[in-house]
């Protein structure tokens, strides 16, 4: 339990996929426009993390490698197969929202089957093969991973939003202050990196 | 007592005709205390006597004792470190000149590259002069180390007023705290500039093979020493001497951090601490006066008592989670970590910035929560991650700068979620009386 938690929080706030990797960029930049769009994204992004690491760590622990189910080393079949995972719980997430939500299907557009290309999504199951992380531990930074990119979505949305009313320089707008806004959000999430929460939680 | 004073004021003011200059001289600092009696012309407008000038100037006012100190201490600290003048008032006017040569340039720097920027970009953008840049300004200093280079300075506040505010939009619309911004550019661009043991005591360096010596003092301190010579007073001398043994110019943090509580008692006393007689960043040593600064703030109304009273609740729970889940027994064995997280709750609040960033930053209006109960929030959360980084991150010495800009990153999310939990609430409540 106490693993779990920490990979947990080391990848939610530690080791944050947007602002400490620059990961999952493309839909951050672009739906961050306002909060309620970028809070569905996030629980898109959210589920989809959770649920494909850990079938991303049973299909490289059990299919892919030599003491797998096949024998041999099938390691070169590692991208497709991820993505193959990925690019399916997109489209169920995909059917699930236009079912419930069309409105918030529609605000989203094209960036909810993009989720598939997100890196934030990718990069997660790479990270996790590179290091060589247990079940539980894979479930955990599934979960904190999409977490942190959550908490980063809405964030930024949310200032935003609050910026619609400032006065900021015509070439700045749009896209710019965006990039600043990442930045300096960057540097406010600095201040957790170095904790080491097994240190003094116990591994 | 209002009025009369106002009258006295009234009685004093130049004639406008006779000396233009003595009036517009005049009336910029009488409009620091006072409303101007103009009416504004044209357009809607909420009438209030209480304009951006009049917000600003109350807080450069209750920072100004510490100020004083902030000089005085500069120089206690360098002599102290030689071993000479042991006594508050012994070798004063030495001690005072000394920081006075130290904080001047660092705050006219400060003030000419903000300054400057504020007003070419009003020029460029084609508004009025705003008073924005008063407070930064006057922060600023405050959180340096007496020793900056005035070039890195010059930079951080460059980059903390262009990206941090003018960015934005200017005055009032920046999301992070662009005194701290500039500070934590410094601190992560030039770490060994603004961390560690050597850079809180003025004009002593580590010379190789010999140890922490005085520098060589400038033409500055030979100016002084010539004056006080002729008042037969005390001077300077030349510089160039050894320091008292055992010296490191380490501050408490720094110590609890490599020993606990027992390791701070050994160099420093809780008395020592609380008025502010130790090694530290310009404006942050003494804690009865920047309560007293924060007193002023609170009963003027600048700031926000509910952020300060929670951000000491949020310290306060967190050092508590912290003992609580230290070790018994503390021995020689134990690692240092755990030896921080033994450091009882309450003297938290003796070391380090704690108290000059709940009273001036945490409580800036325009970064903090706006919504009530996200101000609650916003100081909670303050106080523990800043508790969290103090203790729990061996990379940073001190955390509340990093906690206040973290959070400055989601206050516009606490007040998003406060004020749509508000409407919701509302909206019920409508259709709960209209069906």
């Amino acid at each position: 339990m106490g693993e779990f938690i920490n990979t947990f929080i080391k990848s939610a706030f530690i080791e944050n996929m947007v602002l400490a990797y620059f990961l999952g960029m493309c839909s951050y930049l672009a739906v961050s426009k306002s909060v309620k769009t970028a809070f569905g994204l996030g629980l898109a992004v959210i589920f989809v993390l959770g649920i494909t690491m850990p079938i991303n760590w049973l299909i490289s622990e059990k299919l892919l490698s030599e003491n797998g189910l096949f024998g041999m080393d099938l390691t070169f079949l590692r991208f497709i197969l991820f993505i193959a995972v990925i690019a399916s719980m997109v489209q169920l997430v995909e059917m699930v929202v236009e079912k419930f939500s069309p409105s918030l299907y529609n605000a989203l557009g094209i960036f909810l089957p993009l989720i598939t290309v997100n890196c934030a999504i990718l990069g997660g199951s790479l990270f996790m093969v590179a290091r060589e992380y247990t079940f539980n531990q894979s479930v955990a930074f599934g979960l904190g991973g999409g977490f942190g990119w959550f908490l980063a979505i809405v964030a930024i949305a949310a200032i935003r939003e609050k910026m619609r009313y400032s006065n900021v320089p015509a070439p700045l707008r749009g896209l710019g202050m965006a990039f600043i806004l990442t930045g300096l959000m960057g540097i406010a999430f600095m201040s957790l990196m170095g904790i080491d929460p097994g240190v003094f939680a116990g591994k | 007592m209002k009025k009369s004073l106002l009258n006295f004021f009234k009685r004093i003011e130049p004639d406008k005709k006779k000396s233009p200059f003595l009036h517009t001289a005049y009336d910029a600092f009488f409009t620091f205390a006072f409303t101007p009696n103009t009416t504004t012309k044209g357009g809607v407008h909420i009438r209030d006597g209480m304009d951006l000038k009049r917000l600003m100037v109350q807080v450069v006012l209750a920072l100004q004792l510490c100020y004083l100190y902030g000089t005085y201490n500069i120089g206690q600290q360098h002599f102290e470190a030689l071993g000479m003048y042991g006594g508050f008032f012994e070798g004063f006017h030495l001690k005072l000149f000394h920081g006075l040569i130290k904080i001047l340039p660092i705050f006219i720097v400060t003030n000419v590259v903000g300054l400057g920027i504020e007003f070419w970009y009003s020029a460029k953008r084609g508004h009025a002069v705003e008073e924005g840049f008063l407070v930064s300004g006057a922060l600023i200093p405050l959180i340096m180390p007496p020793d900056i280079p005035l070039w890195m300075l010059g930079l951080s506040v460059a980059f903390a007023v262009i990206l941090g505010k003018e960015a934005f939009g200017g005055t009032g619309m920046n999301i992070w705290n662009v005194a701290l911004l500039s500070r934590v550019f410094i601190f992560f661009a030039y770490p060994t500039f603004i961390s560690g043991d050597e850079v809180w005591v003025s004009d002593i360096h580590k010379i190789k093979d010999i140890g922490y010596q005085s520098v060589q003092y400038g033409w500055a301190h030979h100016f002084f020493d010539w004056i006080f010579s002729g008042f037969g007073w005390s001077t300077f001398g030349n510089g160039a001497q050894s320091v008292i043994d055992g010296y490191t110019g380490a501050t408490p943090l720094a110590l609890a951090a490599k020993g606990g509580w027992d390791n701070v008692l050994n160099v420093y006393s809780t008395h020592q601490m609380w008025w502010g007689d130790i090694p530290g960043s310009i404006g942050e040593t003494s804690k009865p006066l920047i309560i007293l600064g924060a007193l002023y703030l609170v009963f003027t109304k600048i700031a926000d008592w509910r952020i300060m009273v929670s951000m000491v609740l949020g310290c306060t729970f967190m050092g508590l989670i912290m003992n609580g889940m230290a070790p018994d027994q503390i021995t020689a064995d134990t690692e240092n970590i755990f030896k921080f997280m033994a450091v009882p709750w309450y003297y938290h609040f003796y070391m380090g910035s704690f108290l000059f960033a709940m009273a001036f930053m945490a409580t800036d209006p325009v970064t903090a929560a706006s919504t009530r109960p996200g101000k609650w929030v916003y100081g909670f959360l303050i106080g523990a991650v800043g508790l969290i980084i103090r203790v729990w991150n061996p990379a940073y010495p001190e955390g509340w700068m990093l906690a206040i800009l973290f959070m400055n990153t989601f206050s516009a999310l606490i007040d998003n979620v406060v004020l749509n939990a508000n409407m919701k609430r509302r909206q019920k409540r409508t259709a709960a009386v209209s069906s």
